[in-house]
């Protein structure tokens, strides 16, 4: 129970709010950011569902890669911008309309996923990408990014500054109070938005499986827009331990928990991520195998699991009814929002069905595990009719 | 009645020849929200510093490791229905499990309140 010292760390530029208010600060990322503040976890979890949540995710990387000599035709840029990432990843970057926010996956030859990330098309410059990538796979992302674009366009990095989560049913309301634009938005779009004379980007996005924004700023602004959106009484501020239990629950899965270098996109139950065109073109890495294991099976897949008893956590083995081996848990916790223990795991497709009895593991002891839809808890994302 | 700690934040609270132990308030608050105790069970025989019950928070699971010697003589069933005892009354109503002390010359051996209380300043 040492307390965590910030050397080494970096810290984002709301470091001295989160100290003000007594957040409880520990390493992640090579950042030192706040895993609870006073209230706690569960208090903070629910509060996200019920309320708006405010969350510092200044760690992640975001960045834009923007072509060196447009045409000024935007849909011919738009075409020469895509063709540039589209090798490094599975989505149809392409058939983005402006605007619009994409979730895909950066492949290795070996159909392995080097991270997940968010793609999306500027609604405004013509050959211009918005892209957040991890913080723990930043520097490998942004280089192959970099590497990729060589000469023909420029990535430049945006995480000096400040990204800003805020979720929750209110989330809307509360963000709509200090730019009324952002009510345009629908779940998976993005655009700039002024606030106090400064421009902030504003994707209708996040985490949680809520409603909700996140929030782009340059590091100037970055204490202004907090204290700002926590001067409404709907908001709090949301520290990691109930980021991680919200996105549990919402059953999305966390780069280098659930998904690696290893873990092809089929076993991770993110086939939605690997787009018609990509798939019919058979163009991106690793296609080989992960059609492969599209049309028949791949021979484990991420499930989850409700757990009967004590919290088995990553790394507890998955056994089958006879007590049998035959997986292992990538993310597991207690579930605020349903009172018990939750999990994610991966189990071979014969034991992938809901309702299926297994067990898990916890300190040697066989637990009850039943595997269930994900998500756990509903999305309640904002869709909009296109 | 004499209450000792552990440098790990176990108390027990001796009362003739029994002990109660919990952990303190100081443990609570640093392991935040309770969610889950698995208790010993009762007619355990117990090394001072074995595993005796785990606590789960959200995040994480902590042993808590017995202070002294001895069998558990009662668990605290309460917290299989509510975990967050601990949280509320950590040292009162979230005690954790009885233990008939089997040598009470160990708990010289432990921090009496104000050794603790300079540990956790």
């Amino acid at each position: 129970m040492a307390e965590t010292s910030p050397t080494d760390l970096k810290t984002t530029p709301l470091f001295g709010r989160h100290q003000a208010i007594g957040g409880r600060m520990v390493p992640f990322g090579g950042y030192c950011l706040p895993v609870q503040y006073p209230p706690g976890i569960m208090a903070e979890h629910k509060w996200t569902r019920e309320q708006a949540g405010l969350f510092d995710v200044s760690h992640m990387g975001p960045s834009f890669l923007v072509l060196n000599n447009p045409s000024g035709d935007a849909e011919a840029d738009h075409a020469a911008i895509s063709a540039i990432i589209e090798p490094l990843i599975c989505g149809d970057i392409a058939g983005l309309k402006p605007g619009q926010v994409r979730y895909t996956l950066l492949l290795n030859e070996a159909g392995g996923i080097i991270d997940d990330l968010m793609v999306a098309r500027s609604p405004k410059f013509a050959g211009s990408l918005y892209v957040v990538v991890n913080a723990g796979t930043k520097e490998g992302d942004f280089a192959r990014i970099a590497a990729a674009a060589g000469d023909r366009a420029k990535l430049t990095r945006a995480d000096d500054g400040a990204l800003l989560a805020l979720q929750g049913p209110e989330a809307v309301g509360v963000l709509a109070s200090l730019m009324p634009g952002v009510v345009e938005l629908g779940f998976m779009q993005y655009g700039p938005y002024q606030c106090q004379g400064q421009t902030v980007i504003v994707s209708r996005s996040g985490y949680t499986g809520e409603d909700g924004f996140e929030l782009l700023c340059p590091a100037p602004f970055a204490t202004t827009l907090w204290d700002a959106l926590l001067a409404d009484p709907r908001v709090k501020p949301i520290g990691l331990g109930a980021r991680d239990s919200l996105r549990l629950e919402a059953g999305l899965p966390l780069y280098g928990h659930d998904l690696d270098e290893t873990v092809s996109p089929i076993e991770a139950d993110l086939g939605f991520a690997v787009s018609k065109r990509r798939r019919d073109a058979a163009d991106f890495l690793g296609a080989t195998r992960i059609l492969a294991e599209r049309e028949n099976r791949p021979s484990r897949i991420r499930v989850g699991l409700i757990v009967d008893g004590a919290p088995a956590r990553e790394g507890a083995e998955i056994l089958d009814a006879s007590g049998n081996a035959i997986g292992v848990v990538t993310s597991g916790s207690f579930a605020p929002s349903l009172g018990k223990a939750i999990a994610l795991g991966f189990v071979p497709p014969a034991y992938a069905a809901p309702g299926t009895k297994l067990q898990v593991s916890v300190r040697n002891r066989a637990q009850p595990a039943e595997v269930v839809p994900t998500p756990f808890v509903p999305h309640r994302y904002f869709r909009k009719a296109s | 009645m004499t209450t000792r700690f552990t440098p790990d934040h176990e108390y027990i609270r001796v009362e003739g020849s029994t002990g109660i132990v919990g952990i303190t308030n100081y443990a609570q608050e640093a392991l935040g929200d309770i969610v889950f105790v698995e208790l010993p069970s009762v007619g355990k025989a117990l090394k001072k510093g074995d595993e005796a019950a785990v606590v789960e928070s959200v995040k994480a699971a902590s042993e808590i490791y017995a202070p002294v010697s001895g069998t558990v003589t009662e668990v605290n069933e309460e917290l299989s229905g509510n975990p967050g005892l601990i949280n509320a009354d950590p040292e009162a109503g979230g005690w954790i499990y009885k233990i008939a002390i089997a040598d009470a010359g160990e708990l010289d051996g432990l921090l009496d309140d104000a050794a603790y209380a300079d540990l956790t300043k």
